[in-house]
């Protein structure tokens, strides 16, 4: 590790205590750590985008106009694009209506059909498995339950009567599946937010502490 | 009673430094539990495995930011190497501009390990691209208009990995690496609409979601958090941080389980014991 890595490596480990320093009470620390993160994510957005969206699908392009004609098109997505800074003004600011109908007619136009089949129809395809032709009985109490689970969910967010009888006994069986699905989740999520504490833990032993103790040790 | 009272009273730092103490404890003495290969990451591995060396390059999008690197860098890193090792070739790209800087750099620290490899035959660095689902609908009609350039600035036209890379025909699976819906855009148009397999490594968040993908066969794999990279690395026979971490994890998950169990217990024996307005559940809040 070289001397300059070694700074970088201690700005990195102040940070992290400084923003770990709020699990014990909201500090200057923790609002200095946090407002430089929004900071340099903003500066950094910007850059990249400057340098690799804007320079070369639009600047370079327009620069070499002269010689490709056709670059000049561009100028059309630069003034949508610039359209849409007039959201600030209150005199203009209905301009950027354009930009927007047009960004969402093309979002929707491109997104709806793909959404439909990806995640209604193919969806729905993967629940109506033969449950009978299963390679072994584990497959076919794994395919009973998903449609048992899809129609009992679904049955439970059936609002148009009230669930009682056979409807509301199978709307219990999809809470249990709901319930099962939530506790899921949150099992995920205790395992993604331990893997983040993981991560800055092995930086603050492996690359700080131990890393610094070698660096002096030479 | 007492324990059971201070269990329901317990201040929350405790807890904090009690999660604290299981992580680093086995950081410092390494366990070595077992880590078991599930079925969605081996699916995974498989389909790359199986493609033979120089075959149509795999397509890895880096879609996620700092924040949620340690759980999704350690599996890029552990695909790449799968794939370097193998010979297969690799296009890198990223949709996310914070993404941009990670992709570079996994995809340049693994080029490190295989001298052999050279950059532009047997791997190749997109950069960030903005658009997103207009993109992914690009590389569908034509990569190298979509990518003219890669992201050193190479125009695509010099960079013999690309030559045979017309659209998703050329590409043998993508590999989507998000903390966010980002594979749910893939799947959308680069599986359902081009016929691209895709496969996905996700924060452990987002796993959940994306199991209907798996089980729809939409998914060719899933990597799902800390652990479905420590199951990669396993596979592949490299351990890495995934590895390392997942003793922490194993232990932090216990302490968890023990504390639930104990505020359950505390919560449900101390019931008697207190005050009807302290018992009353949200629900019974109003009558109580």
């Amino acid at each position: 590790m070289t001397g300059m890595e070694l700074f970088w490596t201690w700005v990195a480990a102040f940070l992290t205590l400084s923003i770990y320093s709020f699990l014990y009470k909201d500090n200057p620390f923790y609002k200095f750590a946090e407002h430089l993160v929004v900071g340099v994510s903003v500066g950094y957005i910007f850059t990249i985008n400057w340098h690799q969206g804007l320079h070369p699908y639009l600047f370079n392009p327009l620069a070499a106009s002269w010689e490709h004609p056709y670059n000049l098109l561009r100028v059309i997505p630069l003034i949508l694009g610039l359209l849409f800074l007039l959201r600030i003004s209150r005199k203009y600011n209905w301009l950027s209506r354009f930009t927007i109908a047009l960004v969402m007619g093309i979002g929707c136009g491109t997104a709806i059909p793909p959404t439909i089949e990806t995640r209604i129809i193919q969806q729905t395809k993967a629940s109506m498995i033969n449950i009978i032709d299963q390679p072994s009985l584990w497959a076919g109490f794994c395919a009973v339950t998903i449609l048992v689970g899809t129609i009992s969910t679904l049955i439970y967010f059936f609002f148009s009567k009230e669930h009682k009888g056979v409807l509301g006994g199978t709307a219990r069986v999809g809470i249990v599946f709901l319930m099962v699905g939530f506790g899921a989740s949150f099992g995920y999520t205790v395992m993604a937010r331990i893997s983040l504490l993981i991560g800055r833990l092995n930086f603050l032993i492996n690359d700080w502490v131990i890393g610094t103790w070698n660096f002096i040790a030479g | 009673m007492k324990f059971l009272f201070f269990l329901l009273q317990m201040d929350r730092r405790i807890v904090f430094v009690l999660v604290a103490l299981a992580v680093v404890a086995p950081l410092i003495m390494p366990l070595n539990l077992p880590i078991v290969v599930g079925d969605k990451v081996r699916r995974l591995y498989d389909a790359i495995d199986q493609l033979p060396p120089r075959s149509r390059p795999v397509l890895v999008s880096v879609d996620y930011d700092p924040s949620t690197v340690p759980e999704l860098q350690p599996m890029t890193l552990a695909v790449l190497r799968h794939c370097f090792s193998k010979e297969v070739p690799v296009i890198v790209t990223t949709m996310f501009p914070t993404g941009a800087g990670l992709a570079r750099d996994a995809m340049e620290t693994v080029a490190k390990e295989y001298p052999n490899l050279s950059y532009g035959t047997d791997y190749a660095y997109m950069g960030y691209k903005p658009g997103y689902s207009l993109v992914i609908l690009g590389i569908g009609e034509n990569f190298q208009a979509t990518y003219p350039s890669d992201g050193y600035g190479t125009p695509s036209s010099k960079l013999p990995i690309l030559k045979n890379v017309k659209n998703y025909d050329d590409i043998a699976i993508m590999v989507d690496f998000t903390a966010s819906a980002a594979y749910e855009v893939w799947i959308m148009f680069a599986h359902q609409k081009y016929g691209c397999k895709v496969g996905a490594g996700v924060t452990a968040v987002m796993a959940s979601d994306a199991y209907p993908y798996l089980n729809s066969g939409q998914l060719e794999g899933l990597l799902g958090g800390l652990s479905g990279a420590a199951e990669y690395e396993k596979l592949i026979g490299a351990p890495g941080t995934a590895t390392i971490g997942m003793d922490a994890q194993s232990i932090a998950h216990i302490l968890i389980i023990v504390l639930i169990i104990l505020g359950n217990v505390a919560y449900f024996a101390t019931r008697r014991h207190r005050e009807p307005a302290q018992t009353a559940t949200p629900q019974q809040g109003g009558s109580a």
